[in-house]
């Protein structure tokens, strides 16, 4: 085998390779899309950060909406447990909105949404002293996108270390 | 500031005379009044003395151009161009030869002249009928050379009375949030501007998020949210002063907040175990009041102008609508039963109608109402727009509105808009930075 054709023969093999990975990434984003959303609250992990192994620190919200799903109550169980675990850390729930409401009316629903949060860390044996509730209604959206999964990500209430 | 600003005297008492020219505010004006303003005369001294203090090479245009574009801004008044003007403006402010101004077709006439006496600055103008060949109306005042922008205001603000019989708006302000950064990390200050754009001052440095300011209808105070601290929390801000203080002692969230009409009282919703409920601080003895008591979010509350009833949105029918009471918190009853989502409920100060946002199918749109809920009428429809503040004539809307990003999430903006209650001449308010949380203040001199 001459050099060239090594050197082309590696040149297909490499456009073979390119033109299959660019269709495995498509396939990928799209399933993502569809993947990352159960009616309409967030199920990915994009935004997700850990407060420790095993315990997100984050919670989704349907549009309007402030009731816990199956999947965040399980958050909130391993928060709860890492919570206990560590009797000496407290935290702020952070609630926030989508962009697609009133500011002021935004603002409530942050609260409500944090709340919600507070109330079944508390029901999982978790003092209220070692909670705050902070509402940033849609002023700190995590994804700046104007599409129904952007907003998804940002109806959310996220568990802050205080101390 | 306000106070000792200008000294208004009438040396003129208006001619008494039956004009013929009449504008009618109340419907959409697709054809507005053809009016001159023939430039303030000047003498050559007094040019000169104007010229070393406020550093403008001739005032008597400056004031009339600030008219102009206020008569032309409201969308009820077409300024003709000065290169048709035939007459020179002081021989036109002593006596206009009308057939010269029929000839353009203006059916009114401005003149007026400037003066510089005793350092100060004096101004006088008078309204023209064109057809009828009669004055109208002639008024002077003296103040501050440094008050000239707020003259082109006032002398708008006659002209407008005496044509459409409705107070004007030009010498009022605007407090709003400045806005900048990105989307994720907006950086937001409070700043004031004069209500066409100019004399922007931003008033907090942009460390601490804060939102939705509000002028005090009776003084030069505002009530806003700042989250200070991180703890958001509504507070007073005097313009003057700079000083400012928490309203109340809450142990939460407090938002939204509002002036009663007399000024005294601060209405506002507090956060607390995932419900809001309003209540009310009485600012001379600090009497904290609540108003409702629902498990429901009740905010944005809004007084009627004579201060007995209230308006607001509430989300205890499920979703977020629009609601009256008395102020007492008594006799609640919804008004918004249309299709959608209704909230930002805002009382106009004539009494009669409710501005609101109302979301529906995807779309915001800014609308009114009467107070009972029938005779909703959309005004204007977008991608993102909200929280409608009244002129102080009840003629006007200002609002703001956001864009869509694109798929990138890039592209955001917001922006200050106005629109007629007619729902024409919707219209952008220029300013130097994004902006958001629109509120209008009562006109300065009465």
């Amino acid at each position: 085998m001459t050099l060239s054709k090594i050197l082309k023969n590696t040149l297909l093999v490499l456009t073979a390779c390119l033109v299959l990975s660019a269709c495995a990434t498509k396939k990928e984003v799209a399933t993502d899309i569809q993947g990352q959303m159960q009616g309409d609250v967030y199920t990915g992990t994009d935004t997700v950060e850990y407060l420790a192994e095993g315990v997100p620190d984050r919670v989704f919200f349907a549009t309007n909406e402030s009731i816990l799903t199956t999947a965040s109550r399980e958050t909130l169980r391993a928060q709860a447990t890492w919570l206990r675990k560590n009797p000496g850390i407290n935290v702020v729930l952070e609630g926030h909105a989508d962009e697609r409401g009133t500011r002021e009316y935004n603002l409530a629903l942050g609260e409500r949404r944090a709340n919600a949060a507070k109330d079944y860390l508390m029901t999982y044996g978790i003092s209220s002293d070692r909670i705050s509730v902070l509402s940033y209604g849609k002023e700190r959206p995590v994804d700046s996108g104007s599409n129904p999964l952007a907003w998804s990500k940002n109806r959310r209430s996220v568990t802050v270390k205080a101390n | 500031m306000i106070k000792k600003i200008i000294t208004l005297f009438l040396i003129l008492i208006p001619i008494n005379s039956y004009a013929l020219i009449e504008v009618d505010i109340t419907r959409g004006n697709l054809d507005p009044l053809p009016v001159a303003v023939s430039p303030l005369s000047i003498d050559e001294k007094s040019r000169k003395s104007f010229e070393k203090v406020l550093k403008k090479e001739n005032i008597g245009e400056e004031i009339s151009s600030i008219v102009e574009n206020n008569l032309r801004t409201s969308g009820l008044f077409n300024p003709l161009s000065k290169e048709a003007f035939l007459q020179a403006p002081d021989i036109a402010n002593l006596k206009p030869r009308f057939e010269d101004w029929n000839l353009i077709k203006a059916q009114a006439l401005i003149t007026g002249k400037v003066n510089f006496i005793d350092d100060k600055l004096r101004v006088e103008f008078r309204l023209w009928d064109v057809l009828a060949a009669k004055e109208m109306m002639a008024l002077a005042f003296t103040t501050v050379p440094s008050n000239w922008r707020r003259v082109g205001h006032i002398i708008s603000d006659k002209v407008y009375e005496r044509l459409t019989g409705e107070k004007g708006y030009f010498d009022t302000r605007i407090i709003y949030v400045a806005e900048e950064g990105p989307k994720t990390q907006r950086i937001k200050k409070l700043a004031i501007m004069d209500q066409d754009g100019s004399n922007n001052k931003f008033l907090t440095l942009g460390n601490e998020l804060v939102l939705t300011p509000r002028f005090n209808p009776a003084s030069q105070m505002v009530t806003y949210l700042s989250y200070f601290k991180n703890l958001p929390r509504v507070y007073l801000l005097d313009i003057e002063t700079g000083t400012q203080e928490v309203v109340g002692d809450f142990p939460g969230m407090t938002f939204a907040p509002r002036f009663s009409p007399d000024g005294k009282k601060i209405i506002m919703s507090f956060a607390k175990d995932g419900k809001s409920d309003i209540y009310t601080m009485d600012l001379e003895n600090r009497l904290v009041e609540r108003i409702t008591n629902h498990p429901s979010i009740d905010t944005s509350p809004s007084y009627s102008p004579d201060g007995k009833f209230i308006t607001f949105n509430s989300d205890r029918s499920g979703y977020q609508q629009i609601y009256i009471m008395k102020n007492d918190g008594s006799g609640v009853k919804r008004i918004s039963f249309g299709n959608g989502l209704y909230g930002t409920p805002v009382w106009s100060p004539r009494g009669d109608l409710i501005a609101f946002t109302k979301l529906h199918k995807g779309k915001f749109y800014i609308g009114v109402m009467r107070t009972d809920g029938s005779g909703e009428r959309l005004l204007t429809e977008n991608y993102y727009q909200e929280a409608p503040s009244w002129s102080p004539n009840g003629r006007v809307l200002i609002f703001y509105r956001e864009t869509k990003t694109n798929a990138k999430g890039e592209g955001f903006s917001a922006k200050l808009w106005s629109i007629d209650l007619t729902g024409y001449n919707e219209r952008q308010i220029k300013t130097s930075t994004d902006a958001s949380d629109p509120s209008w203040s009562s006109l300065l001199s009465n």
